[in-house]
């Protein structure tokens, strides 16, 4: 059954049609099958959580999805179309964005210019005219930095726009990763365990701000996460892995009851 | 009591009588000033990184606007409408708009819990909210149902409103835009309001922040805030040339008075901070003129210096204490243009641009014109590193009854013991037992529903009790004030019992952020103290000392040595003073937790609550009077989300060395 129709979600939200589709992918290292003739799809404004114990192959999707791994086998539809083999940077220029499990910032540079870091997708001026901060480069720059700001206003991180990143805490630095991410105004938005290693209340600043930028921007977002309780909050639906093999998809409350999800996460005697 | 001679201060009492060219309520001052000040800017906030500006004429237009969607929105004349929210101009305009309709503005302090905000918003009978943002929305729907008056919400920030119900809920733009599709209906009706408003209708209701009870709502009138804000202005020569940064609570009345009435009555441009984070950067940037700040805020900033000295190198540190020395010595002295000797002026102008320059610079003083400290009694030594600097720091007291002003220092008479001599147009005495009274054209008509209260403050002849306790210094005419008249108190052998004057000493240090202290009926002084974590957590990082919370680093042993020679330091000073010197603290502990608002231990405005904290922590309170080594204890807190939990300690308690005093002591009148 193919549903490219939206639904609607259990607190009344309207989610639209979709967005990506991944059909059959399988994807290997070698004689290693990392992920096996797995399919799902994204839906436009939905939050799309993918689960599983250690290395069920959650990151790998997230790279397939990014771009940064080419799956051995299957088809990645994006936009009602099939995307073909791409370098990262040309995914990321469709509307693909991300964070890492392991903070990737520029430790010497300040939040401001990390976040504007996200923007270079959209700036085209010449080298000359940047070097001169002149004509095309300057009007760029003033237009790309009023959207930073939006977005520093957005996450509540204006007190350290102007210090370096280095010098942050680790909840913090998870939120300028965020808000770079946010820069590029992405149409997919891919979190890679944006909780990993916070504390509560530092994952309650950030589930609020997940919430907040789908609701406020639309934003689709896809995010890996270990902490069960955060997915079945914040998700709208979930997929399930384990061993590369796709195992349980649907809405938190129908994966939580799934007896595979609970053998593949309690284990069970073999 | 009445028939004491009162000290009548000030020049300018002949305008006093009326207000000038009609300019007797805050809307007709905005009209004055959208004419006779238009492009000029009036309020400037920080957002998206850039400082934006409106003019005069701007804000005018803007605030006629909110007006008419208000009354669009059914405001009618008298009602109350809450304002609740950080300082934005937003809601500044929302307080002119308010009073333009007829309606009286009651800003709430941000902080509060839902609790607390529901028993304001009830007693003032609100029919409408203005908030900031949705944190501030939230409070008010949690406690609706028991507002029977309430109708209309305004939001300022959209941001996560869309889903809520938004029959009762509008968006601040929305307002202002139905107010402007309106104006041909609504003109004609507001202009009848705004002309009916005079020099006694009632310009904002300010709810006091109640160091013991509930608050109490103190009706202001146009006459109190006009006049009380044309005699400062005139005092201190402001012009419309002044900046200001608004970063102080809106409900306090010092924030209602600078930012509202002091800034519409000369016309000078109102700084609203991009949020509380980045207050410190954005002072800087503003370097304002005229400032004012409660103790607190220069004590704070006094011990991030001290922090970032100690992290500095040697050569720094040296040259800091070298100037920092020299400046204490002649600082004060050429600030207020005594005689000083050429050498120290040339050492002095050195230091100026090594250290005190850069140091200003950084705390955004280098502008600084006038400056205030009030709210509290401010510790002298803190006083004294301000000016020294050569930042023109005075000190004022007044409180929300007044509409601020009952004393202030005039320039070149500024001393740190003494509040100054009475603002113009106040009268003060001092009744028979030393609590001090006033009597201006800013005394407040009288507390909202509460006409007991009114009578027990505020006599038929209008002289309202401060219950504070004073006395004039027989030399300069100065006020000087003791302490509350309830917590001044004699020890059980008779002598004075002052604890703010102690706690006011030990919170000089920076690694102590609050004390109270305990002795009237006792025989002995005994203390509680708060550690300044800042500082101290700086402290034990460069000493490699590890802690996981507060109440850890509290009760180390190091800390606990470090408190005692603060102590040990304050009681030698303290037995210099013959009157208190039987205030020595001779026993102390440090406590396990902050002393904190919404555990109900400090008032809104980070004042102590002596009696409440006193019955709380009774247990210790009682180990500390039985010479016991350790006590245990048990604390409820409440976190800022409003949950509850118990946190429990054992304390050590310590002996304070103290000074014998050898002259006779001189027993309290």
């Amino acid at each position: 059954m193919k549903d490219t129709e939206g639904y609607v979600t259990a607190d009344g939200r309207q989610i639209g049609g979709q967005l990506m589709e991944l059909k059959n992918i399988t994807l290997k290292f070698g004689g290693v099958t990392a992920i096996s003739d797995i399919s799902f799809d994204i839906h436009e404004g939905e939050i799309r959580a993918i689960i599983g114990p250690n290395g069920a192959g959650k990151s790998s999707m997230l790279n397939i999805i990014s771009g940064f791994y080419t799956p051995t086998e299957g088809e990645l539809w994006y936009k009602g179309e099939k995307r073909p083999a791409m370098k990262p940077y040309e995914i990321a220029r469709m509307g693909v964005a991300r964070t890492f499990q392991n903070i990737a910032l520029f430790e010497g540079m300040t939040v401001l210019d990390n976040v504007m870091t996200g923007r270079l997708t959209h700036m085209n001026a010449g080298i000359g005219a940047q070097a001169l901060w002149w004509g095309k480069a300057r009007d760029e720059e003033m237009e790309n930095r009023e959207k930073v700001e939006r977005v520093i206003d957005f996450l509540e991180i204006q007190n350290i726009r102007k210090t370096p990143v280095g010098r942050l805490p680790y909840g913090l630095k998870k939120r300028v990763e965020l808000a770079r991410a946010l820069a590029a105004e992405p149409s997919i938005l891919l979190l890679d365990e944006p909780m990993a290693g916070m504390n509560v209340e530092e994952k309650e600043d950030m589930s609020r701000f997940i919430l907040d930028v789908n609701d406020e921007f639309g934003t689709t977002i896809c995010l890996i996460e270990h902490d069960m309780g955060v997915v079945m909050d914040l998700s709208d639906r979930v997929v399930v892995m384990d061993y590369g093999k796709k195992i349980g998809d649907g809405p938190p409350d129908e994966v939580r009851n799934n007896q595979d999800v609970i053998d593949a996460y309690l284990g069970v005697p073999h | 009591m009445p028939d004491q001679t009162g000290i009548l201060g000030g020049k300018n009492l002949t305008h006093m009588a009326e207000g000038a060219e009609g300019l007797r309520s805050v809307p007709a001052l905005l009209h004055r000033n959208a004419t006779v000040y238009a492009d000029r800017p009036a309020y400037r906030e920080k957002e998206y990184g850039i400082w934006q500006t409106w003019s005069w004429s701007e804000v005018a237009d803007e605030v006629e606007a909110l007006a008419l969607g208000l009354m669009n929105l059914g405001v009618n004349e008298g009602d109350h409408i809450a304002i609740i929210g950080r300082n934005r101009p937003y809601l500044y305009w929302s307080m002119v708009a308010a009073q333009m309709a007829g309606a009286v503005p009651v800003p709430l302090y941000q902080d509060a819990v839902a609790e607390e905000m529901e028993y304001v918003l009830s007693h003032c009978g609100a029919r409408f909210v203005i908030a900031a943002d949705q944190e501030q929305v939230d409070k008010v729907i949690d406690v609706q149902e028991h507002l029977h008056q309430f109708e209309h919400m305004i939001y300022v920030d959209p941001r996560g409103m869309r889903k809520y119900d938004h029959r009762r809920l509008h968006e601040f733009s929305h307002v202002q835009a139905q107010g402007r599709a309106a104006y041909d209906e609504f003109i004609e009706d507001l202009k009848i309001r705004r002309e009916r408003l005079d020099y006694d209708s009632t310009c904002v209701m300010l709810y006091t922040s109640g160091t013991t009870g509930k608050p109490k709502g103190v009706v202001l009138s146009n006459r109190n805030i006009v006049e009380s804000a044309k005699a400062s202005a005139e005092f201190d020569n402001l012009t419309a040339g002044e900046e200001i940064l608004a970063y102080l609570p809106m409900a306090w009345v010092g924030d209602f008075i600078f930012s509202l009435g002091q800034a519409y009555w000369t016309g000078f441009c109102v700084n609203c901070p991009e949020s509380a984070e980045t207050m410190k950067t954005d002072l800087r940037e503003i370097a304002p003129s005229y400032y004012f700040a409660p103790p607190a805020v220069f004590e704070g900033q006094l011990t991030q210096i001290m922090i970032r000295m100690e992290d500095a190198s040697d050569f720094k540190k040296k040259m800091f204490h070298y100037f920092m020395d020299h400046a204490r010595k002649v600082g004060p002295d050429l600030l207020e243009k005594k005689p000083v000797g050429m050498m120290d002026r040339l050492k002095y102008k050195l230091g100026e641009l090594m250290v005190y320059g850069p140091l200003k610079n950084a705390l955004g003083f280098s502008n600084v014109r006038v400056g205030y400290t009030a709210g509290e009694a401010i510790g002298p030594e803190l006083f004294d590193f301000y000016r020294s600097l050569g930042i023109n720091l005075k000190q004022l007291y007044g409180q929300t009854e007044a509409t601020v002003f009952i004393t202030a220092q005039p320039d070149g008479e500024v001393r740190s013991d003494t509040v100054g001599v009475p603002s113009p147009g106040v009268e003060v005495r001092i009744a028979d037992n030393g609590e001090v009274f006033y009597r201006s054209p800013g005394v407040f008509v009288e507390y909202y529903n509460n006409p007991d209260s009114t009578a027990g403050t505020k006599d038929a002849e209008g002289w309202v009790a401060t219950g504070d306790a004073g006395f004039f210094d027989k030399s300069n005419g100065h006020l000087r004030i003791i302490d509350r008249i309830k917590d001044v108190g004699k020890m059980s052998d008779g002598s004075m019992f002052a604890p703010k004057y102690v706690e006011n000493k030990l919170k000089f240090y920076p690694n102590i952020l609050e004390v109270v202290v305990f002795g009237a009926g006792k025989d002995r002084c005994t203390a509680f103290v708060n550690i300044d974590l800042t500082a101290v957590g700086n402290w034990a990082e460069r000493n490699n000392i590890a802690y996981a919370s507060y109440q850890e680093l509290a009760g180390h042993p190091e800390v606990l040595d470090t408190i005692q020679s603060h102590i040990e330091e304050t009681n030698k000073s303290i037995a210099l003073d013959e009157m208190l010197s039987g205030c020595q603290i001779h026993r102390f502990l440090v406590l396990h937790k902050e002393l904190d608002a919404d555990d109900g231990e400090l008032t809104r405005t980070k004042k102590v609550r002596r009696k409440i904290i006193g019955e709380k922590f009774a247990d210790l309170v009682g180990a500390l009077d039985d010479g016991s080594k350790n006590i245990y204890t048990e604390t409820e807190v409440t976190y800022e989300d409003g949950r509850k939990g118990k946190i429990t300690a054992t304390l050590e308690i310590r002996d304070a060395k103290i000074v014998p005093v050898t002259t006779t002591k001189i027993a309290a009148e």
